[in-house]
């Protein structure tokens, strides 16, 4: 295998593993509603205002995922 | 299958050239075009629903009034009643990114919100508008918003507070990072989700199983339009609470 191969390769597996990052974001989320989910049951007068804050958990949590997304990105469109 | 690049879709292509005005290239772009439609679409949204002006109202002026009542019930309960005279800034930028936001999931359009010079122009004028009311209001005070209460006394307290300012400080600054990449990457994320499914349509006779995968991912893509517009107003209205109330 020549350089310019063995580069490509490195690449492309940089980029899959990465995406591993979004796992975390997926437990995450997952925790986040499943929270949610339970003091909505428990106290359904609040919905409302638990609602508000899990999206803005949500909106947290999916952020770090999707800065491994950003990763991927450049490493397959930036970095030459 | 034809060979399909799926970020080709976010490539800023000039329509109109001009010549350059000291250097900087102001050519009429696709995503200028589509930003003049978003505004087209919004002033036609919010002009003839409020037309009437009816106390039963018909439904264009209820859609209408409910994106209004929701954004400013948004407002009100994560800011407070002072909030409510930023209001109007919040709603705009809302309504804005939202079409912005739906408009990009036209075929053959171009999604303005996914190039994230776009939403951090948004996140920078939030970040700082939202400084200048808090220094504003609280004067040189507002530098008491890095020190979180309820350190202990003593020489370690003195030592965590140390480390807190910093953490603090620097959770701060990249506010404006991360509401103007959260929008962009959520953006661009799911644009070429679409198209890497939809490349998988043409396969022949199975392309129906990505095809209707594609369905119910549009539908999702809608949803995550609206959103996200949603979160960005959100966490506008709690950074300026943030501003307004400190802790």
């Amino acid at each position: 295998m020549d350089a310019e191969a063995l580069k490509l390769l490195g690449k492309y597996l940089g980029a899959g593993l990465t995406t591993a990052g979004m796992a975390g974001a997926a437990i995450g989320i997952g925790l986040i509603f499943a929270a949610a989910l339970h003091g909505i049951a428990r106290n359904p007068a609040q919905e409302g205002k638990i609602k508000a804050f899990a999206f803005m958990g949500m909106a947290l949590a999916e952020f770090m995922g999707l800065l491994s997304f950003v990763v991927t990105i450049l490493i397959l469109y930036v970095v030459k | 299958m034809a060979e399909t690049n799926p970020v080709e879709q976010f490539e800023v292509k000039d329509l109109f050239s001009f010549p350059h005005v000291s250097g900087y290239n102001i050519a009429f772009t696709n995503a200028s075009l589509c930003m003049g439609l978003v505004v087209l679409a919004i002033i036609l949204f919010i002009g003839i629903g409020s037309q009437e002006k009816a106390l039963v109202p018909g439904r264009f002026q209820s859609m209408v009034e409910l994106v209004y009542q929701f954004m400013l019930n948004t407002v009100r309960e994560n800011a407070g009643h002072e909030a409510v005279k930023y209001f109007p800034i919040i709603f705009t930028l809302f309504i804005f990114i939202l079409f912005c936001n739906l408009m990009g999931n036209f075929p053959y359009s171009f999604a303005v919100t996914s190039h994230i010079i776009v939403t951090f122009a948004f996140a920078a004028f939030v970040f700082t508008g939202v400084t200048f009311i808090g220094f504003y209001k609280h004067g040189m005070h507002f530098f008491h918003f890095f020190v979180p209460k309820g350190l202990p006394g003593g020489i370690g307290g003195i030592i965590l507070a140390g480390f807190m300012i910093v953490i603090e400080f620097f959770s701060y600054l990249a506010r404006p990072i991360s509401l103007s990449i959260r929008l962009a990457a959520n953006m661009t994320a799911g644009h070429i989700l679409l198209k890497i499914m939809a490349s998988f349509v043409g396969v022949g006779l199975f392309g129906i199983f990505p095809f209707a995968f594609l369905l119910i991912f549009t539908g999702f893509e809608l949803f995550v339009a609206c959103l996200q517009a949603y979160i960005f107003a959100l966490l506008c209205s709690l950074y300026l609470n943030d501003a307004l109330n400190m802790h």
